[in-house]
């Protein structure tokens, strides 16, 4: 054989670490897997660390400290000095609840470079009945004056869905109020626990319409005071979105327990086996790993990704999505339009957005499902 | 709004926190770090961002500039105000 093998991939740029599952929210579209790592599974404090040195070692440059809450972990300090000490840039992903000004001054002593704080909804009541936590209003917004007080830049995270899209303008306000330098406006991704809840989270295509034409209008109108950054739902776009990157192209993701994946949902597609960075270095995982070069580049495309003039764009869009809604995780993701499974898809998208709610999932170990 | 206004000789531009200039060994390049954001930026780039340290304002930072570069004064900081103005939008810069 003398088939050329493929040059190595250019080193990652970000990693994320989801520390704990444990979380204080029940969110409806938790990025999680619907089965939920438990707190006696996860990596011990010294074996995170060994992470972060090895990432930056590898070429990381961002280190996202995410969950579940980062901050239920008790070393969260700790190891965000490490990451800080090993030359990462570190930024803190969080709901805000319980981390009181003496730890936010801790964690910015520490070398926290940036805080992302999600809000649920625009106000008190609609936040924290999709937060599922009552209460949890007062402590976000507690938490976004103790980080601006420290200096830091704060961005705030709305996921946007059908019960709390007509916030958007009010979701602009409170970031400029909050003093956020940076906001997400990103409209629910259905994997996982969205998935299962797409029934009463799908938004019509009107209303989201709307909400663009509002976010484009606030980025000239707040041009050099907050940064908007948008996500726009997948279901009525006419392109998907590359598939965090690019499938092992730019980021790496690791569980609590330690399995290291080139996507937080990546779980999902059966027959690949992701490596724990318990046994193994991530440079070994991000060269070696059969699961990260599964779709890593565009060998693995069908059509019509594979003679698309789009295909190094959009990388086929989203691996899981595809599994998902077309049952074979080779497809071109059903987001696009060129794909054989689009038209049905906005149809099935567009029915949902005018049903009922459905029954609801709130995120939790132990499942409550509520009519 | 326009940025190019608000820089001005007495302007002592630097970087806020939460952005870096850092030196991106494993591409051989630097790098702006912003929430979120990566700004490669080149050593021209890079050179005029050490001197954005918040002490120095920017008549100094052209003078220094143009001196290594034995450029013209005005050259340097049309470029200068420029390329800090754009920073200063997507704000990774303050003055």
């Amino acid at each position: 054989m003398t088939a050329h093998s493929p040059p190595p991939p250019a080193p990652p740029i970000g990693l994320l670490v989801e520390l704990t599952h444990r979380c204080p929210l029940g969110c409806l579209y938790c990025s999680n897997p619907l089965a939920l790592e438990r707190p006696g599974a996860e990596l011990d404090g010294e074996t995170w660390k060994r992470v972060f040195s090895q990432a930056a070692a590898l070429g990381a440059l961002h280190v996202h400290l995410s969950g579940g809450e980062p901050t239920a972990r008790r070393d969260i300090v700790d190891l965000t000095r490490h990451a800080s000490q090993s030359g990462l840039y570190t930024n803190l992903i969080t709901s805000g609840i319980g981390v009181n000004e003496k730890l936010t001054q801790e964690l910015v002593e520490a070398g926290l470079d940036h805080a992302q704080l999600s809000f649920q909804g625009a106000d008190k009541e609609t936040n924290d009945r999709l937060g599922h936590y009552k209460g949890s209003w007062e402590r976000k917004r507690a938490f976004a004056a103790h980080v601006i007080k420290a200096g830091l830049p704060l961005t705030i995270n709305a996921v946007i869905h059908r019960a709390n899209l007509h916030q958007v303008a009010a979701f602009i306000d409170l970031a400029v109020e909050l003093g956020a330098r940076r906001l997400e406006v990103a409209h629910t991704q259905y994997y996982g626990w969205a998935l299962a809840n797409r029934a009463a989270l799908m938004p019509p295509k009107k209303q989201v319409d709307e909400s663009i034409a509002i976010v484009e209008a606030a980025r000239v109108r707040l041009k050099g005071e907050l940064v908007i950054d948008m996500v726009v739902p997948d279901y009525y776009a006419r392109y998907p979105k590359p598939c965090a990157g690019g499938w092992g192209r730019v980021a790496i993701n690791v569980s609590p327990s330690g399995k290291a994946l080139p996507c937080h949902a990546a779980e999902s597609i059966p027959g690949l086996e992701f490596w724990n960075v318990r046994d193994h270095s991530l440079s070994d995982i991000w060269l070696s790993n059969p699961a990260f070069k599964a779709f890593r580049g565009t060998e693995w495309m069908r059509e019509p990704c594979r003679s698309c003039e789009r295909r190094e764009i959009d990388w086929g869009g989203c691996r899981c999505q595809a599994l998902a809604l077309t049952g074979d995780a080779r497809n071109a993701d059903p987001a696009c339009h060129k794909s054989p499974d689009h038209e049905r898809i906005v149809a099935t998208a567009m029915a949902e957005s005018e049903s009922g709610d459905g029954v609801l999932r709130w995120r939790s170990y132990k499942e409550k499902v509520e009519a | 709004m326009d940025e190019l206004k608000e820089i001005h000789a007495e302007s002592r531009p630097h970087l806020p926190r939460g952005v870096r200039l850092k030196r991106d060994e494993a591409r051989g390049r630097w790098t702006l770090l912003a929430p979120e954001r990566i700004f490669e930026v080149d050593d021209t780039a890079a050179t005029v961002l050490e001197l954005c340290d918040g002490q120095r304002d920017l008549a100094q930072i052209v003078a220094e500039l143009a001196a290594r570069y034995t450029a013209p004064p005005a050259v340097i900081e049309k470029d200068v105000l420029a390329m800090l103005a754009d920073l200063k939008a997507k704000r990774v810069l303050e003055t």
